[in-house]
């Protein structure tokens, strides 16, 4: 189990509260962790890559184990303690704006 | 009784206004979309219930809502929370946020490069929504105006999107360039007695229209005069602002352009300038009183670097004679130390008798006239800054 936190106006926009939680076939990688929560959740396509490129948002970036992987490639193999659930995977709005 | 509905889209979220035909009292309902940027909010004249807004963020770009309550819910239309998420054809849903510039070689035109702000060339970039049109007599066509400036339309109630990619193969592309607030395509104008022709406006392109329901356009900027683009006379360039017409005479149209406040007495082939005696002719909005023709409203702000109204004063502009003779409106606005700037999808008219005229301020008021534009109050005064205001009048 995967467990991925989003940022309010995300989870307000899923209708979520809390960790979402996700089962992921296959390797754990930023590709295949946001395959999975795009296929739950729909509305979120377009909110965390772009729709057309599925490039990153600029202004999103991707933590987890306390390291910034958002620009690490999407199909490179996340930390084993996100695969294993042990530790989320963070997708964080960029404090611009403040 | 009647009743207004007025849709008001802020910096922080959507409201929606809701009074009787005294338009007195008033029930405010909102934020919806909290914290989101809400670019536009309009109803279909087709079926008032039905309303679209452009909800979108700089971190996570654009979403597309529907309410078929007239507000009361909201759903990404293609997506409703629970369902499966592709269709019995197998297709993906999730769709309706997605605006992607047609560029095949069979209905697309290439993508082109326009001009940045410092004169080279920049690809186009989609950004957002600015201006949501619903079809005036099918509930399930939208048009909906874009950053970088481009026309999509959906024809299956917001699902999916189409670019009408006519507008932005023009040709003149390389000379479009974005005024301060990016390169939008911010104003859909729908011409009633002809579903062929339509009217839009670019900042800083010029206003376009189209006789074959968006499949060719041509510039209709004969008349402008821009000294801030190297050929003041140019065919494209112009910052036009806003465009406004009474749908009893789809022939004449109102224009506020950056600087200079407009008149066409030939759907855009020619304008001539009306600005007359206003303390300034720059400004955003402007709009047409819904039973006389040839009465336009316009709030004139004090310069291009400048964006507030003169002199401390918050007053609308009222000309009976469409253009050139102009009068203050100023009772229940303030007329002291205020600073505000009223945006260009910001003012609507309803059309009951006497007809209502209401904007939104940066300051985060919405004014209302039920008299057009004799006396005003505040409906609300301390929303966010307001993007956008629309109103449906209500059987």
């Amino acid at each position: 189990m995967i467990r991925v936190v989003l940022p309010s106006h995300l989870r307000a926009l899923a209708h979520v509260r809390g960790d979402v939680e996700l089962e992921v076939e296959g390797p754990v990688t930023q590709r295949t962790v946001l395959d999975a929560l795009e296929a739950r959740y729909p509305m979120l396509r377009g909110t965390i890559r772009d729709h057309v490129t599925q490039e990153r948002r600029a202004f999103l970036r991707f933590f987890a184990c306390a390291e910034d992987l958002s620009h690490e490639p999407p199909d490179a193999p996340l930390p084993d303690a996100v695969a294993s659930g042990a530790e989320p995977l963070l997708i964080i709005g960029a404090i611009a704006g403040g | 009784m009647s009743g207004v509905r007025v849709l008001v889209g802020t910096r922080k979220g959507a409201f929606v206004l809701t009074a009787d035909g005294k338009r007195e009292r008033w029930d405010v309902s909102g934020p919806h979309f909290a914290g989101w940027e809400i670019y536009h909010v309009k109803g279909s004249p087709a079926d008032p219930n039905r309303l679209f807004a452009s909800q979108t963020s700089g971190w996570f770009g654009q979403i597309i809502q529907r309410s078929d309550d007239g507000g009361k819910t909201w759903t990404q239309p293609g997506t409703p929370p629970g369902e499966p998420t592709t269709g019995p054809d197998g297709m993906p849903k999730g769709e309706s946020n997605k605006f992607k510039y047609d560029s095949s070689s069979e209905t697309g035109k290439p993508l082109t490069t326009h001009q940045w702000y410092d004169g080279t060339q920049h690809p186009w970039e989609f950004k957002r929504v600015w201006h949501i049109e619903p079809s005036l007599t099918d509930p399930d066509t939208v048009y909906a105006g874009v950053e970088d400036a481009a026309l999509f339309r959906s024809k299956d109630g917001g699902k999916s999107w189409q670019e009408l990619s006519g507008l932005r193969g023009h040709g003149t592309g390389p000379k479009w360039q974005p005024g301060a607030g990016g390169m939008c395509l911010h104003t859909i104008v729908l011409d009633p007695s002809n579903p062929q022709r339509m009217f839009i406006a670019i900042s800083a392109a010029g206003a376009f229209r189209t006789d074959d329901g968006g499949k060719t356009w041509r510039p209709i900027n004969k008349g402008l005069n821009s000294p801030y683009i190297p050929d003041p006379t140019a065919e494209v360039g112009h910052c036009v602002h806003r465009i406004a017409m009474h749908r009893s005479r789809p022939g004449v149209l109102f224009m506020q352009k950056h600087w200079d406040v407009m008149r066409s007495n030939n759907a855009g082939d020619l304008w001539q300038e009306v600005s007359g005696n206003l303390p300034t002719d720059f400004g955003f909005v402007i709009d047409v009183h819904a039973h006389e023709p040839e009465t336009v409203y316009v709030v004139p702000i004090k310069s291009d670097g400048e964006h507030f109204v003169p002199d401390g004063k918050l007053r609308v502009y009222r000309s009976r004679s469409g253009g050139n003779e102009w009068e203050a409106l100023t009772k229940g606005l303030p007329q002291k130390d205020c600073y505000v700037n009223v945006l260009r999808d910001a003012m609507a008219v309803d059309s009951l008798d006497k007809c209502g005229i209401y904007f939104g301020t940066t300051g985060g008021q919405v004014y209302a006239s039920a008299d057009a534009g004799d006396n005003w109050a505040p409906i609300v005064r301390d929303l966010p800054a307001v993007l956008s205001v629309e109103v449906q009048t209500l059987p």
